[in-house]
């Protein structure tokens, strides 16, 4: 197949070249990899304020009386979950049990949803969730070439928002709220990908770079940074958030890739649910892990060694900041590794020693969250 | 701390600072394209380099690259500093972030060697 298309750029896009972003060809968007430096952007976010273009993300509404209903069927997780002014992280299951996508379903009204969906799957899923309509009452729409997406991220960044959006700063985790910026209809959801407090602001393209600009004028007290793909990996990687297509894809499974909480098995039958039960009761052959080590840094597709067996390889892997020092996750057999477990991982041809982590890797603001 | 000026340069961007005793490490525009460095495997002291082939790793968060010998000769000592701190080889690739010496056994071959103009003038063709 030919990937020699023409690159698409965001709306933010000569707005990152401003601020010094380097720009790289990301599944086909032009996106900065980095501005200042990854490690300066991960102390930042981790620390004080952080914000990142993640307009290459998907917008796609379920509107109508089935709307629920729909996303039910298509839905591991439990949309009960997510009543009106909240959102549910959740995996879109295929009947193997595989992912379609890991998405964020908001629950905007009682027959109104906004879906967060992967950039590189966004018309798979819009017409995944087409397709199971049936005879439901029902619209489905992809918005994704309607919207902006900023992230605004760190401990400090609902500082910035006391003036700005006040109503955002009593959004629990998962909590959306509509507003009106700078006379457009926007989203602002407290939610991220980076295991810290803040936000995300879903506007139309005409209202986006303002939207940059005033966070960066609020976040000036923090020193708020303009940060890129980089830090985006290195700090959901800490968190241990799965990346769609490199850790979990349409042929490995929610209880495979360890979010065996997104499951909820007691909610009705929904796509993918016989395969999950199944994998419940008699567990799973394999399971995403992770890793630590030092003495290099392991990289997706290093393979894993234990005893002397190769057992797994790396789906994702770099370098934390945070821990200073390699991580990684791969999924491994046998599925059930303590944590401490001795590992080899194989890089540039030489075995380094490593060791099964708990995961996630590091805990940030996001996970010990109250809202104000 | 050897100026820019006074060093010869590889394609592969790395630096070498001629004499008996040759000093070798990566020029300041590579430690710029490889963002922050984080981790670095040298050679051992006694090493046999072979010229133009690898002989240290660098790894920044980014990526993994190698670094090859400039000219071949034996490893007569490695900078230690740099593993403990690979931070140096971004704050001062020509000075403390210097990776290894070496006992050169054809100096001819540095002839090969780009000297800073050139060297300027392949930086700035190969961004095109």
């Amino acid at each position: 197949m030919s990937t020699a298309t023409t690159v698409r750029r965001t709306a933010l896009n000569e707005t990152m070249r401003k601020y010094g972003g380097k720009m790289v060809d990301f599944h086909g968007w032009e996106l900065p990899i980095q501005f200042a430096g990854i490690l300066k952007e991960h102390e930042a976010v981790r620390n004080s304020a952080g914000i990142f273009d993640v307009s290459h993300m998907g917008q796609v509404f379920v509107t109508g009386a089935d709307a629920f209903k729909l996303l039910q069927k298509t839905n591991a997780n439990d949309l009960r979950k997510a009543t009106p002014g909240k959102g549910v992280y959740s995996h879109v299951t295929n009947e193997n049990a595989g992912l379609v996508d890991d998405i964020i379903a908001f629950c905007l009204a009682a027959d109104r949803y906004l879906v967060i969906v992967n950039a590189t799957t966004s018309t798979k899923d819009y017409e995944w969730l087409k397709g199971h309509i049936g005879r439901m009452r029902v619209k489905v729409e992809n918005k994704s070439d309607d919207f902006s997406m900023v992230a605004i991220q760190g401990p400090n960044v609902p500082k910035m928002f006391e003036i700005f959006a006040p109503e955002a700063l009593k959004l629990p985790r998962f909590g959306i709220v509509e507003k009106d910026i700078m006379g457009e209809h926007c989203y602002i959801s407290r939610t991220g990908y980076t295991g810290e407090d803040g936000f995300e602001i879903t506007a139309p393209h005409s209202v986006i770079n303002r939207i940059w600009e005033k966070m960066m004028e609020l976040g000036r007290p923090y020193n708020i940074v303009p940060c890129g793909l980089g830090a985006r990996d290195t700090l959901r990687l800490e968190s241990g958030y799965l990346l769609y297509g490199q850790d979990v894809d349409d042929f490995h499974t929610t209880y495979e890739s360890g979010y065996g909480w997104v499951v909820a098995l007691d909610k009705g039958d929904f796509i993918g649910r016989s395969v999950l039960a199944g994998q419940k009761a008699e567990g799973v052959k394999r399971r995403l892990t992770g890793l630590t080590l030092t003495g290099g840094v392991p990289r997706p597709g290093c393979k894993i060694f234990m005893d002397g067996r190769q057992i797994g390889e790396l789906a994702s892997a770099t370098y934390s900041p945070t821990l200073k020092k390699g991580i990684g996750m791969g999924y491994m057999v046998p599925p059930d590794l303590k944590p401490g477990t001795p590992l080899e991982v194989e890089i540039h041809g030489r075995r380094v020693k490593a060791e099964v982590a708990r995961m996630p890797f590091h805990k940030g603001t996001a996970f010990t969250f109250k809202p104000s | 701390m050897p100026k820019p000026e006074e060093v010869k340069y590889t394609k592969t961007h790395e630096w070498l600072q001629l004499g008996a005793e040759a000093i070798a490490g990566i020029s300041d525009h590579a430690q710029h394209e490889m963002g922050d460095i984080v981790f670095v495997e040298l050679p051992k002291v006694g090493q046999k380099l072979e010229k133009e082939k690898p002989c240290a790793v660098v790894e920044s968060v980014k990526s993994a690259f190698d670094i090859y010998a400039p000219i071949s000769g034996e490893v007569t000592a490695v900078n230690g500093a740099v593993t403990g701190e690979p931070a140096l080889l971004n704050q001062s690739p020509l000075d403390a972030g210097w990776l290894f010496k070496m006992k050169p056994s054809d100096p001819a071959e540095a002839a090969a060697l780009m000297d800073w103009a050139a060297y300027q003038e392949f930086v700035k063709q190969s961004a095109h």
